[in-house]
């Protein structure tokens, strides 16, 4: 199926619902208002941990304008069980009894104007009993300080079955590796080599913030949502409500940014909650700041032993991982496992151990963002292994090379590699940066070094998707899928899949914006599995449809090869226009389970993304200040579907994890998080881009994917962080191993090793 | 607290208003015109998603009062296309697919015309440094830095 010729996918289209974006009229959930609707204000802890002594909300409930005030208690009377979480039923809808981070919701109120229920949010006077709050992951593991006095597995997954009523730990995941005999490989090694690195809390900041409308009347909810997983939102609201899920409606529109923020619930069960109080229909509408409290990316510390024996082979590698969960655990927990199997990095090592835990913090939460944990580990396997480069005094694309992982050999997890293209992406680097040839190092106080940083990850595996697919009698389409499009073009590749099985023109078809009363399961629009999971389920669907056409025009006596207009196909079967020829597919990949002591299978994933990055950098020697002179950015993502649209998402997703790498933090202090806005939270902006940026992909097909395609969303962010921090070990020989990598950073390590070190804070 | 009744010039066309003296003109422009096109993505001035044009000057219409709109005229991303017939901006944007979740797209739009109007043939330099104030947090940047560059010197040449 892969390759060969094809008229429609492998080209470069527009998007189609461009024309509405860039003339202002492309439709939002956060445009979208409903007839006698309130709008929510939600009142935020002040605190990172504590426990709710009292709330008075007689003075916002005075106030003119005002429909309702409600905390976590009224939300308890009418659903008794409020909690939710798609791996552990951990997060209240308001907070219950205790705060367990700063800016958790603990009330709202709700008005006909937003600007009264803002007002009126801040008169709720709430009384704590300030606790101790712990933030650090590592501090985490032994602290005295629990965040969760008891763990609340969701029940429906087996392999979180025995962590259910475990008490007084903050430990909420914990996954282990064994390949081969590590320990062994250490004792045999002629070179040990140790190090640690860290992350900091980013946050997504989707440029629409997350927003939801609930309409729930009688026996029924309609929820419109920002979400990015409509399914799963359908499936958790019908669990709080005790209902079946046909009495549960999420519709999507065209999302204004996801990048892993708007997974699973976020603010539709309030929204539902709200409305199923207040008797009309509640809109709650994020700010920018509130997003802050919502989801962020794990900061985590990662420590990373290789043994290398005399020829510079890697022959072991030891790996604890550390992931920073913040105060429930969304999605959170499971990097440890969907992430951690790749902790030891893109290179064939015969004897790897992997131990990686999810801490509960009083930090803000934190879930999925843009490769799911692969950054952080990334960051740290590929600095650890440019310094084991540099130390050996070997070339470090030539260190990689010789340790690099190749098709039909086994991934620490136990599976054989196929379709992964490691070598040639890393050529693919090395080439454009012209690797071979001298390189100018600058001089004086303005010193250049080059870097690169290659990291891969496995698509979430197994997960399902179902699609339909509608020919209607004037021979135009219509596809029915709940994958969300959020920017990254799936709407355009769905219908060119659709249009190439079909062999119908792009123009006469359309993707109707997820609606679970109307389009199928999708498991969610997450970790780049669309391309791939519903981009065969289109194409099956499609095929389907198409078979039934075949037979229809037999029956009517104009079988295959006869070329009649499928309007015609239609009026000869119906004897006019009228009808519908109706595909439908699901498609699940196979998989094996990992065996839950040593974490091995056969088949943990159906696809392997692979991204690496090359950065020239500029160091001032007299500050510290950074300057990125070339970024380049190559993936292997099989056969694009939409070439055009592929290479800006490689391209956003470098610059995303640029801001991640050089300016963005999170900053608490004294227990308040200081800079929730974009003022104070720098994200790369039109002068933070490098000088030049090349954003491209090898030559590859991916066999078992559709039209040889897989995900591309995330490949682009892999490389980045390490590629610069190497780049800059090249230039100046200081080593930074936290991120972000801020001037100040660079330049307290240059005066540590002048042996001038700047005083802390 | 009674509105205010507001007279303005919106695209080219007058347009009268009732509003509150707390709402800002994108609160006005979205919330009682029905002309979502200019953005919200933070609502203080720092992503430029609501960039529109007053009498010909680059704005945040999060930071201008609703009531301050009186007698001016307003140019929004509505205003850009001449009927079906885009902007060459708003064109190539699509053809080289300059924008992904469209948040930032008017904006970044309206800030680019108004570059253009001004200097119609921008350096690089200059065109990162006109957008500076819009941030997008899909695409990179790359492509909108070469299609402002491209639709420049397309106008030049016709
Ligand atoms: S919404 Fe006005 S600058 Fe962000
Ligand atoms: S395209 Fe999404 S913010 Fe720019």
């Amino acid at each position: 199926m892969a390759g060969g010729s094809t008229t429609t996918v492998g080209h470069s289209y527009p998007r189609m619902e461009g024309r509405a974006k860039v003339t202002g009229r492309a439709e939002y959930i956060y445009n979208m208002r409903l007839p006698s609707m309130l709008h929510a204000k939600v009142h935020r802890s002040p605190i990172s941990h504590g426990r709710i002594l009292s709330i008075d909300t007689s003075e916002a409930s005075a106030m003119p304008g005002v429909h309702h005030v409600i905390t976590g208690e009224d939300v308890k009377k009418v659903l008794p069980e409020p909690y939710y979480g798609p791996a552990f039923h951990d997060q209240p809808i308001l907070a219950l009894d205790k705060v367990r981070h700063f800016g958790e919701p603990v009330a709202v109120v709700l008005a006909t104007d937003p600007h009264i229920a803002e007002t009126a949010a801040q008169r709720i006077v709430v009384d704590y009993e300030e606790l101790p709050a712990v933030f650090d992951e590592v501090e985490a593991l032994t602290s005295d300080v629990i965040v969760h006095e008891e763990l609340k597995p969701a029940g429906t997954f087996a392999d979180l079955k025995h962590l259910a009523g475990k008490r007084d730990t903050n430990i909420a995941l914990d996954y282990h590796l064994q390949h081969g005999d590590a320990d062994k490989a250490f004792a045999d090694a002629e070179h040990v080599f140790e190090h640690t690195f860290r992350t900091q809390q980013t946050m997504h900041t989707p440029f629409e913030p997350m927003v939801a409308l609930a309409d729930v009347r009688n026996d029924h909810a309609t929820v419109y949502s920002s979400t990015q997983g409509p399914s799963f939102v359908r499936f958790e609201l019908a669990r709080l409500l005790g209902w079946p899920e046909s009495n549960v409606r999420i519709k999507t529109a065209h999302l204004g940014g996801g990048f892993g923020a708007k997974v699973y619930v976020k603010v539709e069960a309030l929204a539902m909650a709200l409305s199923l109080i207040a008797h009309r229909p509640v809109r709650v509408a994020l700010t920018m700041e509130e997003q802050f409290y919502t989801i962020t990316k794990h900061p985590s510390t990662f420590r990373i032993q290789s043994a290398v024996d005399k020829d510079g082979k890697v022959i072991g590698r030891k790996c604890e991982v550390w992931w920073n969960g913040g105060a429930y655990a969304d999605i959170g927990p499971r990097v440890t496992q969907k992430s951690g199997f790749t902790a030891a990095g893109p290179y064939d090592i015969d004897n790897v151990a992997i131990d990686s835990y999810a801490l509960y913090t009083n930090r803000p939460p934190a879930g999925a963002l843009r490769g799911f944990g692969i950054p952080q580990l990334v960051w740290a396997y590929e600095s650890h292994t440019d310094i084991i480069a540099r130390e050996l005094g070997i070339d470090p694309i030539a260190f990689r090379k010789q340790n690099i992982l190749r098709n039909g050999r086994p991934q620490a997890v136990g599976t054989i590699v196929k379709d992964g293209e490691f070598e040639a992406v890393l050529d693919g680097v090395a080439e454009r940066m012209n690797w071979n040839r001298p390189f100018d190092k600058g001089s004086g106080t303005k010193l250049r070094g080059r870097g690169v940083g290659l990291g891969f990850k496995a698509s979430i595996s197994p997960t399902t998707s179902s699609a339909i697919v509608s020919v209607n009698a004037d021979g135009s389409c219509i596809v029915y899928c709940s994958t969300v499009d959020m920017g990254q073009g799936s709407d355009t590749a769905m219908a060119q899949i659709a249009s190439e099985v079909l062999d119908i023109p792009i123009e006469k078809i359309r993707v109707v914006n997820p609606d679970t009363d109307v389009t199928p399961y999708d498991m969610s629009t997450l970790g780049s599995r669309s391309t791939f999971h519903m981009g065969h389920a289109v194409r099956l669907a499609a095929g389907d449809a198409r078979d039934k056409l075949h037979a229809m025009a037999e029956e009517v006596g104009m079988p295959e090869g006869s070329n009649a207009p499928l309007p015609e196909l239609f009026i000869r079967k119906f004897g006019m226009r009228a009808g519908a020829i109706v595909g439908s597919a699901n498609y699940i990949p196979e998989f094996s389970p990992p065996n839950y002591d040593t974490g091995q299978s056969t088949n943990a994933t159906p696809f392997w993304m692979i991204g690496a990055t090359g950065a020239e950098v500029e160091v001032d020697t007299e500050t510290g200040q950074l300057t990125i002179l070339r970024l380049v950015n190559v993936c292997d993502i099989g056969t694009p579907i939409n070439p055009i649209v592929v290479e800006t998402q490689i391209s956003g997703a470098a610059v995303m994890q640029l801001g991640f790498t050089l300016t963005e933090n999170m900053v608490i202090e004294n227990g308040q998080l200081t800079n929730p806005s974009l003022a104070d939270y720098k994200i790369p902006g039109f002068f933070d881009m490098p000088d030049t940026m090349e954003n491209g992909y090898i030559d590859a097909v991916q066999e078992n994917g559709p039209f040889g395609a897989k995900g591309a969303g995330e490949s682009g962010t892999f490389g980045v962080s390490p590629a610069i921090a190497n780049a800059i070990d090249d230039a100046v020989g200081v080593r930074i191993s936290e991120m972000p990598i801020t001037a100040e950073a660079v330049f307290r390590a240059l005066r540590e090793k002048q042996g001038k070190p700047l005083e802390e804070n | 607290m009674a509105k205010h009744h507001v007279e303005t010039t919106i695209n080219g066309e007058p347009v009268e208003y009732l509003c509150e003296t707390s709402q800002t003109l994108l609160d006005v422009l979205r919330d009682e015109l029905g002309l979502t096109g200019s953005k919200e993505g933070c609502a203080s001035g720092d992503c430029g998603a609501c960039s529109v044009t007053i009498d010909g000057r680059l704005v945040c219409s999060c930071l201008v009062m609703g009531v301050e709109a009186s007698g001016h005229k307003i140019e929004t991303i509505e205003g850009m296309a001449d009927g079906e017939n885009l902007h060459p901006l708003q064109q190539k944007f699509l053809e080289q697919a300059a924008l992904q979740c469209g948040i930032c797209t008017p904006g970044v739009l309206v800030a680019a015309k108004s570059l253009l109007e001004r200097n119609p043939d921008p350096t690089e330099t200059e065109v990162r440094y006109w957008l500076a104030g819009n941030l997008c947090r899909c695409t990179g940047y790359d492509k909108i830095i070469r299609t402002v560059m491209d639709v420049a010197a397309e106008m030049r040449s016709s």
